[in-house]
């Protein structure tokens, strides 16, 4: 009988295939849409159970069936945990700073990588495919290797700043590939005559990626930059077994799940994290928006504007 | 050699795997001409621009511009800049920073450099859009930003990689005549670009005409469309016919040529005995119903009456090969009641000219 279920997964998988495949768009779309749909209650569907557990009254349960919904009794009690909530928020600090950090150092590399991959070069075939292949090597095995390694070179953990350093170092190595695939596919599209135009027209090699480059890639850049930190703010295997006595949040979060007797206040952490998660990513893109428009306001003010756009479309008509 | 102007001695251009782009170009090109480099597609234009530009460099050979080398200077440093194919504007700076971007990096002052970018505007005729990004603009627009962005930096010398490929016919037209008219106002030599022969025949005071990575041949517009040097200059050229045979006799400054299908006699010398061939433009070819003469004519079979509004094409069937003829628009109907018909072709002595082997 397991069979229908892979029978089942099948049809899922054809259905949508197909639909995008013979049918017109205008009536794709729809099918399309409502599998959609079913992806995301999967993918939020857990998150979902989490979230209904931890509004659960005094007499709450750590399994479904939910029990008296609507309270905020875990939240409360979540407060009442000073100590757990210490560490908690001492992990959140810790990750913050460690993702920021993370997320600096991919854009950086990812930008020299892509830049460097545009011209051909010897080995660079070898060079990207070993980039790859580190998204597939075990995370905690690697962890492993690494924890002895540094103890063997006397790299004595989670002292000071220094502490830091192999967990920045493990997660931006995790998160440099994804950078760096992101910064690939920009510079496939991305059109370097306007860069050889500005060279012809005088600008320095500097000058021309400051002026030209950049301005182009900027969103890329970013975006390289946003996989970092998101990478890095949900770092657990690599960061597992080198961290010595810096616990970022995941690890903090795992250290609870693991040693207290659970009840459902680790939901309401659950949900407070996840908050304070999209928080942070919705931060980044505000930020990401209001740069942008930015540059575009201080053109329009340049003098320039949608008034224009009637001119624009005489000048059109006119054919010219 | 010269020491003004731009010359090109023995340039070559190889790229790894044995592609020959550019095979020795020989070219001096005066200051303030306007030069239209014309060939099908994958001749060598493109790379010949990019090695005057700086963007590559030759293999062998050098070029110099008013006696001065340019082997090996940036693109930067050289006092040539391009107007490259499709344009290449900064998508994300206005007009106006497009126009001015050459002046920033020479390092002159904001409001000097914004005086002469927008009098470059001005001269394109753009001023009401100074402010736009380049995307909000037509394509004939955009071009002429292109035009104004090196424009403004006065260069020695323009070049423009098929600067009117993308636009219209009709403004292709229109700008044909602009950019003509601009370069006579600034004195300024122009390298262009195309693969258009109409384009190169109406600007152009010298065309050279490129084939096979090599210079076919150059010349003044009228040059090259009445004394195509070989036949791949006269085809190209287009309404051409070219006839191939051997040399029958020659004298009196003439040679006859016997080809499969008649004799033809032509101005020019030759040993008798060995190949020649021949090139008659389709306008010099007349039709009528007369005999065949001995020399220079033809029997053809009128297949199809091509009407241009001012002559008329008439695509002739000799023997299953294609000849072309012209004639004047009002003979319309007299040559219409001819379609499918057997007549005769010819044409006088005068006007067909021996090619080159
Ligand atoms: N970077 C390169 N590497 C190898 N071969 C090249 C390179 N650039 C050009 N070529 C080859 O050199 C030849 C000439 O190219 P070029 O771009 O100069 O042609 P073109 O005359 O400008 O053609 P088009 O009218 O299509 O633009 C072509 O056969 C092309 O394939
Ligand atoms: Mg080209």
């Amino acid at each position: 009988m397991t069979y229908i279920w892979y029978l089942i997964a099948l049809v899922l998988l054809v259905i949508p295939f197909s639909a995008m495949v013979f049918l017109p768009i205008n009536k794709s779309k729809p099918v399309l849409l409502g599998f959609f749909l079913i992806f995301i209650v999967f993918m939020y569907g857990p998150m979902m159970t989490m979230g209904v557990l931890s509004f659960q009254g005094p007499f709450g349960s750590m399994t479904l069936p939910a029990k008296d919904l609507g309270s905020l009794h875990w939240f409360t009690e979540l407060r009442a945990e000073s100590s757990l909530m210490v560490g908690v928020r001492d992990g959140i600090t810790k990750s913050l700073w460690v993702s920021l950090v993370v997320a600096a150092i991919t854009a950086v590399l990812s930008l020299s990588l892509g830049m460097a991959f545009r011209r051909q070069f010897r080995g660079g075939g070898i060079l990207f495919y070993a980039i790859l292949l580190s998204l597939m090597t075990p995370g905690l095995l690697l962890s492993l290797g690494l924890s002895f390694l540094l103890y063997y070179i006397g790299f004595n953990k989670g002292e000071g700043m220094l502490g830091y350093v192999p967990i920045i170092g493990v997660q931006a190595v995790w998160a440099l590939p994804f950078g760096f695939l992101v910064m690939m596919s920009v510079f496939n599209r991305y059109d370097a005559r306007a860069e050889e135009a500005a060279r012809d027209l005088g600008a320095s090699s500097f000058t021309t990626f400051r002026e030209v480059t950049l301005p182009l890639i900027w969103t890329g850049v970013f975006g390289a930059g946003l996989f970092g930190f998101t990478l890095a703010l949900n770092e657990f295997e690599r960061t597992f077994l080198i961290s010595g006595a810096i616990n970022t949040l995941p690890l903090k979060l795992y250290i609870i799940t693991s040693s207290s007797v659970l009840r459902p206040y680790v939901y309401s952490l659950g949900v407070v994290t996840i908050i304070i998660s999209f928080l942070l990513i919705a931060l980044f893109l505000i930020v990401s928006a209001i740069t942008g428009r930015k540059k575009a306001l201080a053109i329009e003010e340049d003098g320039s504007g949608v008034d224009d756009l009637p001119s624009m479309t005489a000048a059109a008509a006119s054919g010219d | 050699m010269s020491d003004t102007g731009l010359v090109l001695k023995d340039v070559y251009r190889v790229f790894p795997g044995d592609i020959t782009a550019v095979s020795d170009v020989n070219l001096e090109i005066e200051n303030g001409e306007y030069i239209v480099f014309l060939g099908p597609s994958g001749c060598g234009k493109t790379t010949t621009l990019r090695l005057i530009g700086g963007h590559d460099d030759p293999s062998s050979g050098t070029i110099t511009i008013d006696g001065e080398l340019l082997n090996g200077v940036s693109p930067a440093q050289r006092p040539v800049t391009t107007v490259f194919q499709h344009y290449a504007l900064f998508p994300h700076k206005s007009v106006l920073q497009n126009v001015e971007f050459g002046l920033k990096m020479q390092g002159m002052d904001k409001t000097a450099r914004e005086q002469q970018a927008t009098a470059a505007i001005e001269l394109v005729g753009l001023s009401a859009m100074m402010h736009r990004k380049p995307r909000e603009l037509s394509g004939g627009q955009q071009q002429r930003v292109a035009l104004a962005r090196v424009l403004v930096t006065r260069p020695k010398a323009i070049l423009l990689d098929e600067p009117l490929g993308d636009l219209d016919r009709l403004l292709q037209m229109k700008m044909r005549v602009e950019l003509r008219g601009l370069q006579r106002e600034l004195g300024i030599t122009f390298i262009h670009v195309t693969h258009n022969q109409e384009e190169a025949l109406s600007m152009a005071d010298r065309i050279v005409v490129m084939g096979d990575a090599i210079i076919q041949q150059v010349g003044t517009p009228t040059e090259l469309a009445r004394h195509p040097r070989n036949e791949f200059v006269a085809k190209f050229m287009g309404d051409n016919n070219v006839l191939h045979g051997t040399i029958e006799s020659a004298s009196g400054g003439n040679v006859v040529i016997n080809t499969p299908h008649g004799k033809v006699e032509v101005p020019g010398s030759g040993t008798a005995g060995e190949k020649g061939s021949m090139a008659i433009r389709a306008s010099a070819v007349n039709i009528s119903t007369d005999a065949v003469p001995a020399v220079n004519g033809v029997r053809v079979r009128l297949d199809f009456v091509e009407y241009l509004g001012d002559s008329i094409k008439l695509h002739l069937d000799f023997n299953g090969e294609p000849f072309l003829a012209k004639v004047d628009e009002e003979r319309f109907g007299e040559v219409q009641a001819y379609e499918g018909k057997e007549v005769t072709a010819t044409w006088s002595v005068e006007d067909g000219h021996l090619l080159e082997q």
